[in-house]
C-alpha cells in the first residue's frame, strides 16, 4: 500500500485504513471541509485537491437503533430476533458523521441509550484470508 | 437552487387511474399485476381508451432484477398491455421510482415530445424470503458506507426516530397513533393489503387463539396490543412491526394527457400543476437527521410552480414507509412546524375528518408498499378523492387541491406533485 499522501480517495483505501486501525477522513485543500467517508471531489467547493487526515476516532452518538429483523450478513454473525445488535450514526469531535456498529451498550435496553453518549472508534475483523474485512465500530 | 416559480410550459392532466389489488399473490408475476392495474385504469376512462393515442410508457420499478430475476421490464409490461412499439422506459429511484416515473411522464408531455403517456409502477416482492427482501431493500442505502454498519431499512428510519425523539420529545406511543389512523383508513380501502382496522385484526387474533385452545390475549385496547412484544414485536427499536409498511405485491397505472387533449378521454381531468424533485446524501452526511432536505426542496419547487402554499392543500398522500416517515413528511411539506407533526394523528388532525387528512388510502402502512408502484398508487388515491369516487373513505367536502409525496431510500430522492381539479 502506498504512503498516506498518494492513496486514492476510494472505499477500498478507506477500508484499508480501517484494517490498519485508522479512521481517516479527506480534507479539502481548497475550502478546508473535512469529509467522512472520503471523497475525490469536495461537494462544498467542488475542488479536487484533497488530502487524507487522521481523525481522533472520538465522537458522540447522534442516532441509533437496535435491529431485531436482521440482514443475512448479520444473521451469519448470530444476530436475530433474540439477539439484536446496535448500529447508529456518530458525530466525530472533528465534525463529520459516519455510520457504524455500536459496542458497549445493551441492545435489549435500547430505551436507556442516550443520544450524545461519548464513543470511541474500534475496528472489527470479519472473515478470513482474502475475504477478511474490517468494520468500523464505536464503543461507549 | 431556488424553486422555479414558472408553471409547466404545457399543461398536463391525469385522465385515467387504476391499481391492482395490493397484497401477497404467489400466482402472479409483476407483469400480471401491471396488467391488472392497466385494465382498471382503462375501464376508468370516461370516454374509452384508444391505444393508438399513447405516445410513450414510463414504468417505476425498484428491483425486479433481485425480486423476480427479471431486468429490462419496461418493454415486457408494455407488450403485455398491447402498447408495443412505444418507447418504454424503466425508472429506478428506490421507493420513489413510481413518483419519479410520473414526473418523467409529466416532463415528456410538458416538453411537447409526447401528448399522451402511460405511467405505471409495479413491484413483486413476496417471492423472496424476508431476510432476502431485507437485503434487497437495504441495497437502496449506501452499500459501501451504510449497510456494512448493519443498517437495514427499518434501521435507518429507527435511527431518524431516535434523533427526532431526542430533539422534540416524541415517544413511540405517538407513532402508534399514526399506525392506528392509517389502518382505520385502509380498512375502508378494498384494494389495501391490510383491509382491516387494528381492532378487527385483534379480534382475529383472539378468535384464532380460541380455536387453537391457546390462552386468550388480555388486550383491553389497541394500545395494549401495540405494546405487546409478542403481537407487535420490535423490528428496529423504537420501530415495531406495526410501525413498518408491509412487503407487498402490487401495481398502479395512470394515463396522462396534454391538458388541451384531456377532453378526448374525460370531462373531469385532474391537472398536475406542480412537480418537484431533489436528491440528498447518505443519512450520516446530513446536517439534520430529523427532516428530509430533499423533500423540503421538492415541496418548495412544487408549491412555487403551482403558485399555492401548504395551507391550500386539502389532502395529501405521503410516504409513510414507517410511521416516523409520515410525521417528518407532514413537517417537510409545511403542513406543521418542525417538531409539531408527531401529535397530529393522536389529535385527529390528520384523520379523514380532520383539518388535514393524510393518507386516506391507508398509506403505505396499511394499503401496502410494492416499492415501485407506491408513488403511482398515491396519485390513484388523490384522483379518486378529487373526483369524489373514494367510496366510504371519501373525505368530507370538496378536494380542489391535493399533493403526493414519494421518497426513495432515506430521502436520497424525494418527489412531490400537486394536483388540481377545475370542474
Ligand atoms: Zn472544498
Amino acid at each position: 500500500m502506498p504512503d498516506t499522501a498518494s492513496r486514492p480517495f476510494t472505499a477500498a483505501a478507506f477500508n484499508q485504513y480501517l484494517a490498519e486501525h485508522q479512521l481517516m477522513a479527506a480534507r479539502c485543500e481548497t475550502c478546508g471541509a473535512l469529509h467522512l467517508p472520503p471523497r475525490a471531489i469536495c461537494p462544498r467547493c467542488h475542488g479536487d485537491q484533497l488530502t487524507w487526515q487522521a481523525t481522533s476516532g472520538r465522537g458522540r452518538l447522534a442516532a441509533f437503533t437496535a435491529v431485531s429483523i436482521v440482514p443475512t450478513a448479520l444473521a451469519a454473525e448470530g444476530h436475530g430476533r433474540d439477539n439484536p445488535y446496535l448500529c447508529g450514526i456518530v458525530e466525530l469531535d472533528e465534525g463529520p458523521k459516519i455510520s457504524a456498529r455500536l459496542l458497549g451498550l445493551d441492545p435489549r435496553h435500547a430505551a436507556a441509550i442516550q443520544i450524545g453518549t461519548p464513543v470511541q472508534a474500534e475496528y472489527l475483523t470479519r472473515g478470513e484470508g482474502d475475504r477478511q474485512t474490517t468494520l468500523l465500530a464505536f464503543r461507549a | 437552487m431556488p424553486p422555479r416559480a414558472t408553471p409547466l410550459p404545457r399543461g398536463v392532466a391525469v385522465v385515467g387511474a387504476g391499481m391492482s389489488q395490493f397484497g401477497a399473490f404467489p400466482d402472479k408475476s409483476g407483469r400480471d399485476l401491471f396488467v391488472e392495474a392497466f385494465l382498471e385504469m382503462r375501464r376508468a376512462l370516461d370516454k374509452g381508451f384508444d391505444p393508438a393515442s399513447v405516445d410513450a410508457v414510463y414504468v417505476g420499478n425498484f428491483s425486479s432484477d433481485l425480486f423476480e430475476g427479471q431486468a429490462h421490464t419496461a418493454p415486457l409490461v408494455t407488450d403485455a398491455v398491447g402498447l408495443l412499439p412505444r418507447p418504454a422506459t424503466r425508472v429506478e429511484d428506490a421507493c420513489a421510482s413510481g413518483g419519479v416515473a410520473l414526473r418523467q411522464g409529466v416532463m415528456a408531455i410538458a416538453s411537447g415530445l409526447a401528448d399522451v403517456v402511460l405511467v405505471g409502477g409495479f413491484e413483486r416482492m413476496t417471492k423472496l424470503p424476508t431476510a432476502e427482501v431485507t437485503d434487497t431493500l437495504a441495497a437502496a442505502g449506501d452499500t459501501l458506507f451504510e449497510t456494512p454498519a448493519g443498517f437495514t431499512f427499518p434501521g435507518f428510519y429507527a435511527a431518524i426516530a431516535t434523533a427526532y425523539m431526542h430533539r422534540y420529545g416524541m415517544t413511540p406511543e405517538h407513532l402508534m397513533h399514526v399506525a392506528l389512523k392509517n389502518h382505520a383508513n385502509g380498512a375502508l380501502n378494498p384494494k389495501a393489503q391490510f383491509n382491516v382496522t387494528l381492532a378487527d385484526w385483534m379480534r382475529g387474533r383472539v378468535e384464532a387463539a380460541r380455536k387453537k385452545g391457546k390462552p386468550l390475549p388480555a388486550w383491553q385496547s389497541e394500545m395494549d396490543f401495540l405494546h405487546d412484544d409478542g403481537a407487535n414485536p420490535q423490528i428496529a427499536w423504537p420501530l415495531r412491526l406495526f410501525d413498518c409498511s408491509p412487503i407487498t405485491d402490487g401495481a398502479a397505472c395512470l394515463l396522462l394527457a396534454a391538458a388541451d387533449r384531456a377532453g378526448e378521454f374525460t370531462d373531469r381531468p385532474i391537472h398536475i400543476i406542480g412537480s418537484g424533485q431533489a436528491s440528498d446524501a447518505a443519512l450520516h452526511d446530513r446536517d439534520d437527521l430529523t427532516s428530509l432536505g430533499a423533500a423540503r426542496l421538492a415541496a418548495g419547487q412544487a408549491y412555487a410552480m403551482a403558485g399555492v402554499t401548504a395551507r391550500d392543500i386539502r389532502i395529501a398522500e405521503v410516504h409513510d414507509c414507517f410511521t416516523i416517515a409520515e410525521v417528518i413528511a407532514t413537517e417537510d411539506l409545511g403542513f406543521f412546524e418542525p417538531g409539531h407533526g408527531y401529535g397530529m394523528a393522536e389529535d385527529g388532525v390528520t384523520a379523514r375528518a380532520g383539518a388535514k387528512p393524510i393518507n386516506t388510502s391507508g398509506g403505505l402502512k396499511s394499503k401496502g408498499h410494492p416499492v415501485g408502484a407506491s408513488g403511482v398508487a398515491q396519485a390513484v388515491e388523490v384522483w379518486k378523492q378529487m373526483r369524489g369516487e373514494a367510496g366510504p373513505r371519501q373525505v368530507p367536502g370538496d378536494v380542489p387541491l391535493a399533493l403526493t409525496h414519494n421518497v426513495g431510500g432515506t430521502g436520497n430522492t424525494a418527489v412531490v406533485h400537486i394536483f388540481e381539479r377545475r370542474n
